[in-house]
């Protein structure tokens, strides 16, 4: 079953919401191209200082990770050392790294302020390797940080799968 | 069926193989279902998933689909989870509480005690039938120890307790060291994830020491740039001659080793002040408990125990966690893991023993991935069948350490033992030794 605090309602489809849905949208295919390209410095610099990346386990997708067993948990501390891990060539999992394929859909807007906005948004991350594929499927929820110049950084940035259990894929070994 | 030996040791030499045949043989596989799988204990859970009546997980054990519930009266019972009418599953959720169990297809009703307590429309059976009192079928066995529930569904079968032998030792000085903190709960969220290898890589990697410094060096190196940023002093201790590796009869086996990180209770450099004294404070208490020597074991040695065949008991640095492994195929494995925390752990600490799990020890962390893909690398090497035996010689010729091959050695002795038909091994150790003891603390 997944989070008993589904669904959450969007916000109503006025022309500035939608606008800045688009805008939401733009900018989390560019974050998506960055980690299929393995750009992964500039990805980082996407995220604020005081973010937070975190998945939960596969049998409870709206675990807290203050008390409960995540997948991930990361600071920005983790962050930073999740993307020198997978720059080095001693990343195993990933050395020679996996071909990855993002599709991002359903994006939808859950709350906005004068400073941030919710976005809950359906994925599927393909990931390539050893000419077997394994597809991770699921939900994000991102607190984007609205930007003066009309950008967005990530401040809070969750991966609910909806997988029960990792089959195909043994592992997360790649930032889904 | 005859099999050739597929284990090869020379003493004399040092020498200790197996033959590759043991991970890529169906027919090898047919045999440890019959004679390994269907004979020893098999753990299935822990008294802490099911607190309350009507409490119940299910969950797969030796491919049968079973019940662990806590009946309305406490008792913790197991059940094979099929209608003994047709066979359906009565039990469809994970977990949940329930006072009754119904079966979906023809409605018929047990409690969770298993009795079978309703039919629809019982007039169409006669009444010897309806009188006839029917329960869900349960294991031949079922024994806990310590909170621990296993099965076993073999025909003439040891106790638990003498199954585990030496072992419990291992196991007590971890279940002791919460007594202090409330003892220990499986806390919620599992792992859960398939490797595409023979189950028994997994086995070997669980208490294999020696691939640290290579699989996880991303992991030391992470560390080592937090203890930099941080300011924190090198550890000042020389950890892998204080670290020993062990074997006992009936294919158990263990490392120990001298670890910083322990949340009970050896403090990480990098915690604050007060995690650290709080972490001092309860290593002082665990000495006054249980003795100094004892409390010094409980405090800064890590265990990783291998229970056989395969489980997984490990109290680390990287947190406490039981971890079972599935055969699925010749080449695939099916693995969970159930996390342990104390149930009086400061929220500090809690949060530290969490964030060492999930960075080493969880799929999406530094350590499991990489393990991961070794184990996978190895299978695709078997391919290469010409090449017909795996080394495991290390540390033959000396006192072994937790980076030597003697755990390793221990499980196969077992293993080979039983998928040829005997009863289990005559030795378990290098050279005929006694049960060795496992509460002398190796210190330089």
């Amino acid at each position: 079953m997944s989070g008993s605090d589904r669904p959450i309602l969007g916000v109503p489809a006025t022309e500035e919401n939608l606008l800045l849905r688009l805008a939401i949208e733009h900018f989390l295919w560019e974050e998506a191209a960055l980690l299929d390209n393995w750009q992964l410095d500039e990805w980082l610099a996407l995220f604020t200082e005081d973010a937070r990346y975190v998945m939960p386990a596969t049998d409870i997708p709206n675990g807290d990770p203050k008390q409960d067993m995540m997948l991930v948990d990361d600071y920005y501390v983790h962050l930073r050392g999740r993307v020198d891990r997978l720059k080095s060539r001693h990343a195993h999992r990933e050395y020679p790294s996996s071909r990855t394929r993002r599709l991002i859909s359903n994006i939808r807007l859950t709350r906005i302020t004068t400073d941030e906005v919710d976005v809950e948004a359906s994925f599927v991350v393909y990931r390539l390797r050893a000419e077997l594929i394994a597809p991770y499927i699921g939900l994000y929820r991102y607190t984007l940080v609205r930007q003066d110049k009309g950008g967005f950084l990530i401040r809070y940035r969750r991966v609910e799968l909806d997988l029960e259990r990792l089959s195909d894929h043994g592992a997360v070994s790649i930032v889904l | 069926m005859d099999l050739p030996d597929l284990i090869s040791e020379d003493a004399a030499e040092g020498i200790f193989r197996v033959h590759r045949s043991a991970m890529t043989s169906s027919a090898i596989m047919v045999l440890e279902q019959e004679r390994i799988f269907d004979r020893c204990w098999l753990y299935v859970g822990h008294d802490s998933e099911i607190p309350e009546p009507g409490d119940f997980r299910r969950r797969t054990v030796a491919g049968r689909p079973l019940i662990l519930v806590r009946d309305n009266d406490g008792a913790i019972r197991v059940f094979l989870n099929t209608c003994l009418h047709r066979g359906a599953l009565v039990c469809r959720e994970d977990s949940g509480n329930a006072k009754t169990f119904d079966c979906f297809y023809h409605g018929w009703r047990y409690g969770n005690s298993g009795k079978l307590i309703g039919i629809p429309d019982p007039a169409g059976y006669s009444e010897k039938f309806i009188n006839t009192e029917r329960s869900l079928m349960t294991p031949p066995h079922i024994e806990s120890y310590r909170g621990m529930n296993f099965v076993n569904f073999g025909a003439d079968v040891p106790s638990l307790a003498d199954y585990l032998g030496h072992a419990r030792e291992i196991i007590d000085l971890t279940l002791d060291s919460a007594e202090p903190l409330g003892g220990w709960n499986i806390i919620s969220g599992l792992g859960k994830f398939n490797v595409r290898a023979n189950w028994k890589l997994l086995v070997e990697n669980s208490i294999d020491n020696y691939h640290f410094r290579t699989v996880h060096q991303t992991y030391a190196d992470y560390q080592s740039k937090r203890r930099a940023e941080l300011g924190a002093p090198r550890p000042n201790v020389n950890r892998i001659n204080n670290s020993r590796g062990l074997a006992f009869s009936k294919g158990h086996a263990a490392m120990l080793t001298q670890s910083l990180g322990r949340t009970i209770a050896n403090p990480s450099t990098f915690w604050s002040d007060e995690a650290i004294a709080e972490v001092t404070r309860l290593r002082g208490e665990l000495a006054r408990q249980f003795g100094e020597e004892r409390g010094e074991r409980m405090a800064e040695y890590s265990r990783f125990l291998l229970i056989f065949p395969n489980v997984a008991f490990h109290d680390t640095q990287s947190g406490f966690r039981i971890r079972q492994i599935w055969p699925i195929t010749p080449d695939t494995m099916e693995v969970t893991q159930w996390e342990f925390a104390p149930r009086q752990e400061t929220g500090e600490l809690a949060g530290y023993r969490r964030e060492n799990s999930v960075m080493f020890q969880g799929a999406g962390g530094f350590g499991t991935p990489d393990d991961i893909e070794a184990l996978e690398s190895c299978q695709q090497g078997y391919g290469a069948h010409e090449l017909e035996w795996s080394d495991m010689s290390r540390g033959m010729h000396r006192e072994p350490r937790s980076d030597d091959e003697l755990p390793v050695r221990g499980f196969w002795r077992e293993w080979h033992a039983l998928i040829q038909g005997h009863a289990g091994a005559e030795r378990f150790g290098d050279v005929p030794i006694p049960e060795p003891t496992p509460y002398k603390t190796v210190l330089t």
